[in-house]
């Protein structure tokens, strides 16, 4: 058991319950998102009690960035071994012919959203902390010296999406992401061994999650931007 | 049919290696393409100059020593077919046809087209068998009932002929495909039991030490698998694996 991570099928193994976990804070992710076409006040209160919760904000969060932190580390591990282990390339390739691109640009599709989450966490993971952690201010008000002034979420987040070139960069980000968990959902349920009778209904599901994920947070991005 | 050949010539072991292009003509479209190889190997030894060496055995399919990598694909574009089953009517008149050794750092090169596969050899020794009595006293396979799905599952997955086009046409070079066979075939039967947990966690450790690559799931070895091996087997060999490292 002890020597399971420095296996081949044991990184695979991590790297898919990595995934998993991703794929999971993803769609909890989007259900908040959304809610801030439908409702600006559920939004708002959704928001707070995600940003203020101590279980959220002390275990759920470092596990999430654990998780993170450790998906982008092993695919650039595996890369370099894969790489490794053919030193001398074809002349001619056809990689075409039997599997799709997502799954042979895994890395680059990866990449684009590693730069996604630096440019999202400026926008509003380290606003977030700054403002809770080295101001401490907790109340989540606009103004914290006035509790009429309403919860500062909902603005924050159309602030975001005034300018066009942002809006333009989330919606191209989430693109990536699509490509990404085109291939990513199903191959976390092979690494972990799930391949079966189900694994037909599987690729369906995989398909609705990896289209319909990422178009519903550029639907939420475009909104916005429509609607400021 | 008149062709233009681009292939991999590499003197040794040592030596660099490079394309070299070879024209070919009156080539009947019924041959197969290691015919065709013979062919050159004819013009090339009539003119003086050595001729390409390629591995090559039983020219049924069956025997798992035909490799090649032609036009970018494993044992070439046809599905299911061995290079040496594929026939030059696959082709059209006046193409050209790249043809490469399997490139892989556990195959190296040891001449022209022929790789050195022993690191498969070296899987299936620590590992790929059961241990039977062949004293006399062996009991008939037979009086084991065995489940039909089951039974045909182990038989699909002893099919592997081990020519390693799945590590020549995974983009890591992966032997997931070929180590999930092995496993598999023994795994799925009650002969296999006895040394299940041991057999999976040598025969990985075996392939990681060959250098083989991580398996990233792409199925590129399943498609060009020339026997059909499912990628099923390797969940299988993840599952096994998984569950002989929790009890080992």
């Amino acid at each position: 058991m002890s020597g399971i991570l420095n296996s081949s099928i044991g990184r695979k193994f991590a790297m898919a319950l990595s995934a998993l976990f991703l794929m999971i804070f993803l769609l909890q992710h989007f259900a908040i998102n959304i809610l801030s076409v439908f409702s600006a006040d559920t939004f708002n209160e959704a928001s707070h009690f995600m940003g203020t919760f101590w279980a959220v904000q002390f275990i759920a969060q470092p596990i999430l960035i654990f998780g993170v932190v450790f998906h982008f580390v092993m695919g650039f591990v595996l890369e370099i071994k894969n790489n490794n282990a053919r030193q001398i390339s074809y002349a001619k390739n056809n990689g075409g012919a039997n599997s799709t691109w997502m799954s042979r640009n895994m890395i680059w599709s990866g990449l684009a959203i590693l730069g996604f989450m630096g440019l999202h966490f400026y926008d509003f993971w380290f606003p977030e902390i700054n403002i809770k952690f080295i101001e401490g201010d907790m109340s989540g008000l606009i103004d914290p010296n006035n509790a009429e002034s309403g919860y500062r979420y909902m603005e924050h987040l159309q602030h975001k999406f005034v300018d066009v070139w942002r809006v333009a960069l989330y919606v191209v980000s989430f693109i990536f992401l699509s490509l990404h968990l085109l291939h990513g959902f199903n191959s976390a349920f092979q690494s972990v061994g799930a391949n079966n009778k189900y694994t037909k209904a599987l690729v369906g599901f995989s398909k609705v999650y990896a289209i319909g994920i990422p178009l519903g947070f550029i639907f939420i991005a475009l909104f916005h931007y429509f609607n400021h | 049919m008149d062709l233009t050949l681009k292939i991999w010539r590499q003197k040794n072991a040592n030596d660099k290696g490079k394309m070299v292009d070879y024209q070919i003509s009156d080539i009947s479209p019924d041959m197969s393409f290691l015919e065709m190889l013979d062919v050159l190997n004819n013009e090339l030894i009539e003119k003086g100059d050595a001729p390409v060496s390629f591995d090559h055995d039983c020219r049924e399919g069956i025997c798992g020593s035909c490799s090649l990598y032609i036009n970018g694909e494993a044992h070439g574009p046809d599905r299911l077919v061995t290079t040496c089953q594929l026939h030059m009517r696959t082709f059209k008149d006046g193409e050209t046809i790249v043809i490469e050794p399997w490139r892989a750092k556990a195959f190296p090169v040891i001449k022209d087209l022929v790789v050195d596969r022993t690191a498969f050899d070296r899987i299936q020794q620590a590992g790929g068998f059961i241990s039977v009595n062949t004293s006399g006293n062996t009991i008939d396979a037979n009086t084991i009932p065995i489940e039909k799905e089951d039974a045909d599952n182990a038989f699909m997955a002893a099919t592997c002929i081990g020519c390693g086009a799945c590590v020549a046409s995974c983009k890591n070079s992966s032997a997931m495909l070929f180590v999930g066979a092995k496993v598999s075939q023994f795994a799925l039967l009650p002969q296999g039991q006895i040394e299940a947990t041991d057999r999976v966690l040598n025969m990985v450790k075996q392939m990681d030490e060959e250098g083989f690559g991580n398996c990233t799931n792409t199925g590129a070895c399943e498609v060009e698998c020339p026997k059909g091996i499912s990628l099923e087997n390797i969940a299988r060999l993840n599952r096994e694996y998984l569950s002989a490292s929790l009890k080992g």
